[in-house]
Protein backbone atom coordinates (compact mmCIF):
# COMPACT_ATOMS: atom_id res chain seq x y z
CA UNK A 1 0.00 0.00 0.00
CA UNK A 2 2.86 2.49 1.12
CA UNK A 3 4.33 1.68 -2.01
CA UNK A 4 1.83 1.86 -4.74
CA UNK A 5 1.01 5.57 -2.79
CA UNK A 6 4.58 6.73 -3.84
CA UNK A 7 3.85 5.32 -7.40
CA UNK A 8 1.41 7.78 -7.85
CA UNK A 9 3.54 10.68 -6.12
CA UNK A 10 6.45 9.89 -8.50
CA UNK A 11 4.48 10.01 -11.64
CA UNK A 12 2.76 13.20 -10.48
CA UNK A 13 6.37 14.69 -10.04
CA UNK A 14 7.94 13.26 -12.84
CA UNK A 15 5.25 14.04 -15.38
CA UNK A 16 4.50 17.50 -13.76
CA UNK A 17 7.77 18.64 -14.40
CA UNK A 18 8.00 17.38 -17.40
CA UNK A 19 5.50 19.12 -18.75
CA UNK A 20 6.65 22.50 -16.96
CA UNK A 21 9.75 22.00 -18.76
CA UNK A 22 7.18 22.13 -22.14
CA UNK A 23 5.75 25.19 -20.58
CA UNK A 24 8.87 26.91 -20.01
CA UNK A 25 9.60 26.25 -23.63
CA UNK A 26 6.31 27.64 -25.00
CA UNK A 27 6.85 31.11 -23.02
CA UNK A 28 9.80 31.53 -23.83
CA UNK A 29 10.60 30.61 -27.01
CA UNK A 30 6.43 30.79 -28.66
CA UNK A 31 7.12 26.98 -30.53
CA UNK A 32 3.62 25.92 -31.77
CA UNK A 33 2.58 23.05 -29.92
CA UNK A 34 3.19 20.55 -32.91
CA UNK A 35 6.58 21.33 -32.82
CA UNK A 36 6.71 21.10 -28.84
CA UNK A 37 5.55 17.27 -29.48
CA UNK A 38 7.86 16.68 -32.31
CA UNK A 39 10.70 17.97 -30.41
CA UNK A 40 9.58 15.83 -27.10
CA UNK A 41 9.47 12.49 -28.95
CA UNK A 42 12.36 13.34 -30.52
CA UNK A 43 14.50 14.21 -26.97
CA UNK A 44 12.69 10.94 -26.02
CA UNK A 45 14.03 8.74 -28.49
CA UNK A 46 17.68 10.08 -27.72
CA UNK A 47 17.71 10.33 -24.07
CA UNK A 48 16.07 6.23 -24.54
CA UNK A 49 18.97 5.25 -26.81
CA UNK A 50 21.32 6.65 -24.31
CA UNK A 51 19.93 4.92 -21.84
CA UNK A 52 19.23 7.69 -19.78
CA UNK A 53 15.43 7.49 -20.14
CA UNK A 54 15.06 4.24 -18.59
CA UNK A 55 16.21 5.35 -15.46
CA UNK A 56 13.61 8.42 -15.40
CA UNK A 57 10.54 5.59 -15.91
CA UNK A 58 11.95 3.31 -13.22
CA UNK A 59 11.43 6.11 -10.87
CA UNK A 60 8.15 7.82 -12.39
CA UNK A 61 6.61 5.28 -13.66
CA UNK A 62 3.51 6.87 -16.15
CA UNK A 63 4.96 10.32 -15.36
CA UNK A 64 7.43 9.58 -17.67
CA UNK A 65 5.49 7.08 -20.04
CA UNK A 66 2.31 9.33 -20.42
CA UNK A 67 4.10 12.22 -21.55
CA UNK A 68 5.19 11.92 -25.44
CA UNK A 69 8.89 11.53 -24.45
CA UNK A 70 7.35 7.91 -23.50
CA UNK A 71 6.53 7.78 -26.79
CA UNK A 72 9.71 7.63 -28.48
CA UNK A 73 11.73 5.53 -25.25
CA UNK A 74 9.15 3.16 -26.39
CA UNK A 75 9.90 3.38 -30.25
CA UNK A 76 13.56 2.96 -28.98
CA UNK A 77 12.86 0.34 -26.92
CA UNK A 78 11.46 -1.41 -29.64
CA UNK A 79 13.45 -0.68 -32.32
CA UNK A 80 16.22 -2.55 -29.72
CA UNK A 81 15.00 -5.42 -28.83
CA UNK A 82 14.06 -5.96 -32.55
CA UNK A 83 18.07 -4.94 -33.59
CA UNK A 84 18.98 -7.84 -30.86
CA UNK A 85 16.68 -10.80 -32.09
CA UNK A 86 16.96 -9.38 -36.02
CA UNK A 87 19.96 -7.59 -36.85
CA UNK A 88 19.73 -4.23 -38.86
CA UNK A 89 16.01 -5.17 -40.22
CA UNK A 90 15.23 -4.64 -36.54
CA UNK A 91 15.54 -0.72 -36.68
CA UNK A 92 12.77 -0.94 -39.81
CA UNK A 93 10.45 -3.03 -37.72
CA UNK A 94 10.63 -2.62 -33.85
CA UNK A 95 9.13 0.89 -33.48
CA UNK A 96 5.77 0.69 -35.36
CA UNK A 97 5.70 -2.87 -33.64
CA UNK A 98 6.22 -1.82 -29.93
CA UNK A 99 3.88 1.30 -30.53
CA UNK A 100 1.33 -0.52 -32.78
CA UNK A 101 -1.64 -0.60 -30.37
CA UNK A 102 -1.18 3.18 -29.28
CA UNK A 103 -1.12 4.13 -32.85
CA UNK A 104 -3.85 2.12 -34.33
CA UNK A 105 -5.85 3.46 -31.20
CA UNK A 106 -5.23 6.86 -31.92
CA UNK A 107 -6.21 6.70 -35.80
CA UNK A 108 -9.30 4.48 -34.90
CA UNK A 109 -10.92 5.97 -31.59
CA UNK A 110 -9.64 9.65 -33.35
CA UNK A 111 -11.97 9.00 -36.61
CA UNK A 112 -14.61 7.57 -34.83
CA UNK A 113 -14.97 10.89 -32.24
CA UNK A 114 -13.99 12.88 -35.17
CA UNK A 115 -16.64 11.39 -36.81
CA UNK A 116 -18.91 11.41 -33.66
CA UNK A 117 -18.52 14.90 -32.12
CA UNK A 118 -20.05 17.77 -32.96
CA UNK A 119 -17.56 21.15 -32.71
CA UNK A 120 -18.58 24.07 -30.67
CA UNK A 121 -18.68 27.53 -32.34
CA UNK A 122 -15.02 29.05 -31.89
CA UNK A 123 -15.28 31.82 -29.53
CA UNK B 1 -2.20 44.88 -1.96
CA UNK B 2 0.00 48.41 -1.55
CA UNK B 3 -1.42 51.59 -0.08
CA UNK B 4 -0.85 55.11 -1.90
CA UNK B 5 -0.27 54.16 -5.55
CA UNK B 6 -1.39 56.18 -8.27
CA UNK B 7 -3.25 54.31 -11.61
CA UNK B 8 -0.26 55.38 -13.35
CA UNK B 9 2.04 53.54 -10.94
CA UNK B 10 -0.05 50.71 -10.58
CA UNK B 11 0.03 50.09 -14.24
CA UNK B 12 3.78 50.47 -14.05
CA UNK B 13 3.74 47.99 -11.72
CA UNK B 14 2.05 45.48 -13.09
CA UNK B 15 3.90 46.02 -16.36
CA UNK B 16 6.99 45.29 -14.69
CA UNK B 17 5.87 42.13 -12.80
CA UNK B 18 3.50 40.40 -15.39
CA UNK B 19 5.50 38.94 -17.93
CA UNK B 20 7.40 36.37 -15.24
CA UNK B 21 4.77 35.98 -12.81
CA UNK B 22 2.32 35.09 -15.93
CA UNK B 23 5.13 32.29 -17.20
CA UNK B 24 5.39 31.24 -13.59
CA UNK B 25 1.43 30.83 -13.50
CA UNK B 26 1.91 29.02 -16.56
CA UNK B 27 4.04 26.59 -15.33
CA UNK B 28 2.54 26.02 -12.21
CA UNK B 29 -0.87 24.88 -14.21
CA UNK B 30 1.19 22.75 -16.62
CA UNK B 31 2.96 20.69 -13.82
CA UNK B 32 -0.09 20.32 -11.92
CA UNK B 33 -2.56 19.65 -14.77
CA UNK B 34 0.67 16.90 -16.44
CA UNK B 35 1.24 15.97 -13.41
CA UNK B 36 -2.74 14.98 -12.12
CA UNK B 37 -2.69 13.44 -16.07
CA UNK B 38 0.19 11.10 -15.27
CA UNK B 39 -0.94 10.19 -12.29
CA UNK B 40 -4.60 8.89 -14.05
CA UNK B 41 -2.29 6.71 -16.23
CA UNK B 42 -0.78 5.42 -13.25
CA UNK B 43 -4.05 4.20 -11.33
CA UNK B 44 -4.84 2.33 -14.57
CA UNK B 45 -1.00 0.45 -14.51
CA UNK B 46 -1.51 -0.04 -10.89
CA UNK B 47 -4.75 -1.63 -11.13
CA UNK B 48 -3.66 -3.79 -14.58
CA UNK B 49 -0.64 -5.09 -12.52
CA UNK B 50 -2.65 -5.57 -9.65
CA UNK B 51 -4.67 -8.06 -11.89
CA UNK B 52 -1.94 -10.05 -12.57
CA UNK B 53 -1.17 -8.19 -16.18
CA UNK B 54 2.66 -8.04 -16.87
CA UNK B 55 4.46 -4.06 -16.64
CA UNK B 56 4.77 -3.99 -20.45
CA UNK B 57 1.15 -5.49 -21.31
CA UNK B 58 -0.40 -2.97 -18.91
CA UNK B 59 1.77 0.05 -19.79
CA UNK B 60 0.07 -0.25 -23.61
CA UNK B 61 -3.47 -0.63 -22.26
CA UNK B 62 -3.25 2.17 -20.26
CA UNK B 63 -1.65 3.84 -23.33
CA UNK B 64 -4.97 2.74 -25.44
CA UNK B 65 -6.91 4.04 -22.44
CA UNK B 66 -5.25 7.40 -22.38
CA UNK B 67 -5.55 8.04 -25.71
CA UNK B 68 -9.46 7.07 -26.22
CA UNK B 69 -9.93 9.38 -22.93
CA UNK B 70 -8.13 12.16 -24.94
CA UNK B 71 -10.18 11.79 -27.75
CA UNK B 72 -13.35 11.75 -26.06
CA UNK B 73 -12.81 14.37 -24.18
CA UNK B 74 -11.93 16.53 -27.19
CA UNK B 75 -14.89 15.54 -28.82
CA UNK B 76 -16.86 16.96 -25.89
CA UNK B 77 -15.41 20.08 -26.39
CA UNK B 78 -13.95 19.64 -22.89
CA UNK B 79 -10.12 19.09 -23.58
CA UNK B 80 -9.88 22.27 -25.62
CA UNK B 81 -11.67 23.64 -22.93
CA UNK B 82 -9.04 22.17 -20.44
CA UNK B 83 -5.39 23.15 -22.55
CA UNK B 84 -6.49 27.01 -22.87
CA UNK B 85 -5.65 26.28 -18.58
CA UNK B 86 -3.10 23.92 -18.81
CA UNK B 87 -0.84 24.65 -21.74
CA UNK B 88 1.37 22.19 -22.09
CA UNK B 89 0.36 20.07 -19.41
CA UNK B 90 -2.69 19.17 -21.60
CA UNK B 91 -0.75 18.90 -24.48
CA UNK B 92 2.41 17.19 -23.66
CA UNK B 93 0.80 13.68 -22.19
CA UNK B 94 -0.33 11.00 -24.38
CA UNK B 95 -3.83 12.61 -23.93
CA UNK B 96 -2.90 15.59 -26.05
CA UNK B 97 -1.49 13.54 -28.69
CA UNK B 98 -5.32 11.95 -29.13
CA UNK B 99 -6.08 15.99 -28.83
CA UNK B 100 -4.28 16.97 -31.93
CA UNK B 101 -5.43 14.50 -33.72
CA UNK B 102 -9.56 14.94 -33.05
CA UNK B 103 -9.15 18.69 -32.68
CA UNK B 104 -8.28 19.67 -35.91
CA UNK B 105 -10.47 16.55 -37.63
CA UNK B 106 -13.59 17.54 -36.06
CA UNK B 107 -13.47 21.31 -37.22
CA UNK B 108 -12.51 20.25 -40.65
CA UNK B 109 -15.23 18.09 -41.05
CA UNK B 110 -17.22 19.98 -43.48
CA UNK B 111 -14.03 19.59 -46.14
CA UNK B 112 -15.18 15.84 -46.19
CA UNK B 113 -14.69 13.16 -44.64
CA UNK B 114 -11.29 11.88 -46.79
CA UNK B 115 -9.60 15.47 -47.10
CA UNK B 116 -11.40 16.74 -44.16
CA UNK B 117 -11.49 14.28 -40.94
CA UNK B 118 -8.86 11.76 -43.01
CA UNK B 119 -6.40 14.26 -43.54
CA UNK B 120 -6.96 16.84 -40.86
CA UNK B 121 -6.17 14.37 -38.37
CA UNK B 122 -2.15 14.56 -39.51
CA UNK B 123 -1.60 17.62 -39.05
CA UNK B 124 0.51 17.31 -35.97
CA UNK B 125 0.41 13.84 -35.30
CA UNK B 126 1.99 12.87 -38.75
CA UNK B 127 5.07 15.23 -37.95
CA UNK B 128 5.19 13.54 -34.02
CA UNK B 129 5.01 10.29 -36.31
CA UNK B 130 8.08 11.20 -38.76
CA UNK B 131 10.24 12.58 -36.83
CA UNK B 132 9.48 9.87 -34.08
CA UNK B 133 9.91 6.65 -36.54
CA UNK B 134 12.99 7.96 -38.08
CA UNK B 135 14.80 9.01 -35.10
CA UNK B 136 14.37 5.82 -33.90
CA UNK B 137 15.10 3.85 -36.80
CA UNK B 138 18.90 5.96 -37.07
CA UNK B 139 19.09 5.08 -32.92
CA UNK B 140 18.55 1.62 -34.22
CA UNK B 141 21.17 1.60 -37.15
CA UNK B 142 23.75 3.29 -34.55
CA UNK B 143 22.83 0.47 -31.93
CA UNK B 144 23.74 -2.29 -34.59
CA UNK B 145 26.73 -0.65 -35.37
CA UNK B 146 27.91 -0.33 -32.20
CA UNK B 147 26.70 -3.63 -30.78
CA UNK B 148 26.46 -6.15 -33.34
Amino acid sequence: MQNMIWTYINAFIVGGVICAAGQILIDKTKLTSARILVLFVTTGVILSALGVYQKIVDIGGAGATIPLSGFGYTLTRGVFRDVESLGILGAFTGGLKATAAGITAAILFGYIISVAAVPKAKR
Amino acid sequence: MQKGLTKQEYQQYVEKMSPKSKILRNVFRAFLVGGLICVVGQFFINILKLRGIDQERASTITTLIMVFLGALFTGLNVYDELGRFAGAGSIIPITGFANSIVSPAMEHKTEGYVMGVGGKMFVVAGPVLVYGISASVIAGILYYLIHK
